[in-house]
């Protein structure tokens, strides 16, 4: 079984203080840690998960500037065979997309039973890379999977659907899955396995390596475009509640009894 | 004229929320370009589904089909395929659920349509759209526009466009031929399964202690657990809880995981995602701890306290300990 995982490197947001750039255009990267997007470390792990089951290998493609290697060589620790790193000013402002038909071009040079995307960035979320370049390929696709099993030349895969409800699929291979989160346990990479992996070549291609003109990817290659990032609106809001933790403790515990929150 | 249509979601003979949703959007949508609105029904034996949406639309346009009694994208792309060609709307609506989430982007690149997906914000202007979307899990929006022209397609996120009541129109139902033949697919619906059923049932609970990513190790998980107790409640959480295995799904509040109603919600170490926000927001009181001033749970939250949880909870604990006995 030979997969492709398409991964993106991206800034870790969940916990920090997001400030808007002078740009408007995005947020102050400086300062904040990056690595391998949540969703795509899950797909990472199942590829290599089904590897170690079945044989064959396993290959990470990235678009993006030198600083993606770090988030290629994690998936390389991880047990990955080959990384393709996918680099050209062309690419720059890419949609969904743009980036599903550069992700597309670079598969096709590589042979594979199954391409395996996250569901959606932690960054831009749009949930439409894996999909797309899937129909761009020619080949059927799976989103929002949660469980799967290879048999033969065909997959299982489960579907989360919501409010709990799963739907099981059949698809023929070669096949696109979009994997979700809590899939599996991702393994955890040491420094000392990132180290082992540190001068490994990544391959990178540009868009005269791949069967596009200049004007097909990147802004041109585009259908939606940012025009400027601000704060949400901020609702009613919450009442903040103030003081020393004694005393917030002492009015929350009042909330509590007036709204029935004691038993 | 110009037409929008919208794509009706339906699972199990029940039509779903987002479609409500999605008719009420693009019927101001629809008023604001001097456009019709249709809604695309596919199905088999959904006659009932058709007549329930009559009032919604100027059209509602049915496919039925045996072989469009689930859900496949496959099937749904070629049948939208054939009806988006003949039909040529302007606009072609999705929600970005479950659904349209496995059809939309493989539907636009054959369609050649430009698509913006998971919109929280539709405006007209002229002869495209101006968007809102949102980065970064919620913490800053984004304004989007199209780079190409018309047609378009958009995906709409749950629960971010309000169902507005307005005078139902006359409605008609079209009958349109399916285009689907008895061809082998490449991709089958096999069954649904069921969520697991858990020990507790969150959805009943008058009280819901409810943990997040903040609470960080599995072994911190027992702090917010014996709180859920001394309270006479129980213990809930959002998806990075149980995507990590430190709680089990059934415990899970959101969209792919359960809708709450408790009296009291105390949110701990939760952001506040849309998807969790979601399946929550009907609590009676929400109180928030979180130590992001900008987490967007405060932007619901009728109570919030910016604080250390490893700090506060201990704290809490102490006075619901004292104050009960008291």
């Amino acid at each position: 079984m030979n997969i492709i995982v398409c991964i993106k490197r991206v800034p870790e947001t969940a916990d920090a203080d997001v400030i808007i750039d002078k740009s408007g255009k995005d947020i102050e990267k400086s300062g904040l840690v990056f690595d391998l997007n949540e969703w795509d470390t899950y797909a990472i792990e199942e590829a290599i998960l089904l590897k170690e089951k079945t044989g064959g290998t396993v290959t990470v493609i990235s678009m993006g500037g030198e600083e993606s290697n770090e988030s290629l060589r994690k998936c390389l620790a991880m047990g990955a065979d080959d990384a393709v790193r996918l680099t050209d000013p062309a690419f720059g402002g890419s949609d969904g997309f743009a980036t599903a038909k550069v992700l597309a071009e670079a598969i096709r040079k590589i042979p594979y039973d199954l391409v395996f995307t996250g569901v959606q960035a932690e960054d831009d979320g749009y949930g439409q890379v894996g999909v797309a370049l899937a129909e761009i390929l020619g080949i059927p696709h799976v989103s929002l999977v949660n469980s799967l099993e290879v048999q033969d030349k065909k997959v299982q895969a489960h579907r989360e659907l919501e409010g709990g409800l799963e739907e099981v699929v059949e698809v023929d291979l070669p096949a696109a899955l979009t994997i979700q989160t809590g899939i599996n346990q991702p393994r955890y990479v040491s420094i000392m396995g990132i180290r082992k992996v540190a001068k490994k070549e990544i391959k990178t291609f540009g868009v005269s390596d791949l069967n596009l003109k200049a004007e097909e990817v990147g802004l041109s290659g585009s259908h939606t475009q940012l025009e400027k990032i601000f704060s949400p609106p901020v609702g009613e809001g919450a009442q903040m509640l103030e003081g020393k933790p004694e005393e917030i403790a002492k009015k929350v515990f009042d909330i509590l009894k007036d709204k029935g929150g004691l038993a | 004229m110009k037409k929008i249509i919208a794509l009706a979601e339906h699972r199990r003979g029940e039509l779903r929320d987002i479609t409500w949703e999605i008719l009420s959007k693009g019927r101001q949508l629809a008023e604001g370009m001097g456009a019709e609105i249709e809604v695309a029904l596919l199905g088999k034996g959904v006659g009932n589904l058709a007549e329930a949406l009559k009032p919604k639309a100027h059209r509602v346009l049915l496919i039925e089909d045996d072989r469009l009694e689930a859900f496949n994208s496959e099937t749904y792309q070629k049948v939208l395929t054939q009806l988006i060609i003949e039909r040529k709307p302007f606009l072609t609506l999705i929600g970005h659920t479950a659904t349209g989430m496995d059809i939309a982007p493989a539907l636009a690149v054959q369609l050649k349509m430009p698509l913006a997906t998971d919109c929280i914000g539709i405006d007209v202007t002229g002869e495209t759209f101006a968007l809102t979307r949102q980065l970064y899990g919620g913490k800053v929006n984004a304004a989007v526009s199209f780079l190409k022209n018309g047609p378009y397609m958009i995906t709409l996120r749950t629960g971010a466009f309000p169902v507005v009541e307005k005078e139902p129109f006359p409605g008609e139902i079209v009958s349109v031929a399916s285009p689907l033949t008895d061809e082998g697919l490449a991709k089958r619906f096999l069954q649904y399964v069921e969520a697991a059923v858990g020990e507790v049932d969150i959805t009943q609970a008058d009280v819901l202690v409810s943990v997040g990513r903040g609470i960080k190790e599995a072994e911190n998980i027992p702090l917010v657990k014996e709180l859920a107790d001394m309270l006479g409640g129980a213990l809930s959480c959002s998806r990075p809880v149980v995507d990590k295995k430190w709680l089990p799904k059934d415990r899970q509040v959101g969209t792919s995981g359960k809708t709450v109603k408790p009296k009291v919600y105390i949110a701990i170490g939760i952001s506040g995602a849309f998807q969790h926000i979601a399946g929550m927001k009907g609590a009676g009181t929400v109180i928030a701890i979180n130590k992001d001033p900008k987490a967007p749970i405060f932007g619901i939250a009728q109570y919030g306290i910016v604080a250390d949880l490893f700090k506060f909870i201990p704290v809490l604990k102490e006075r619901v300990k004292g104050l009960k006995k008291s």
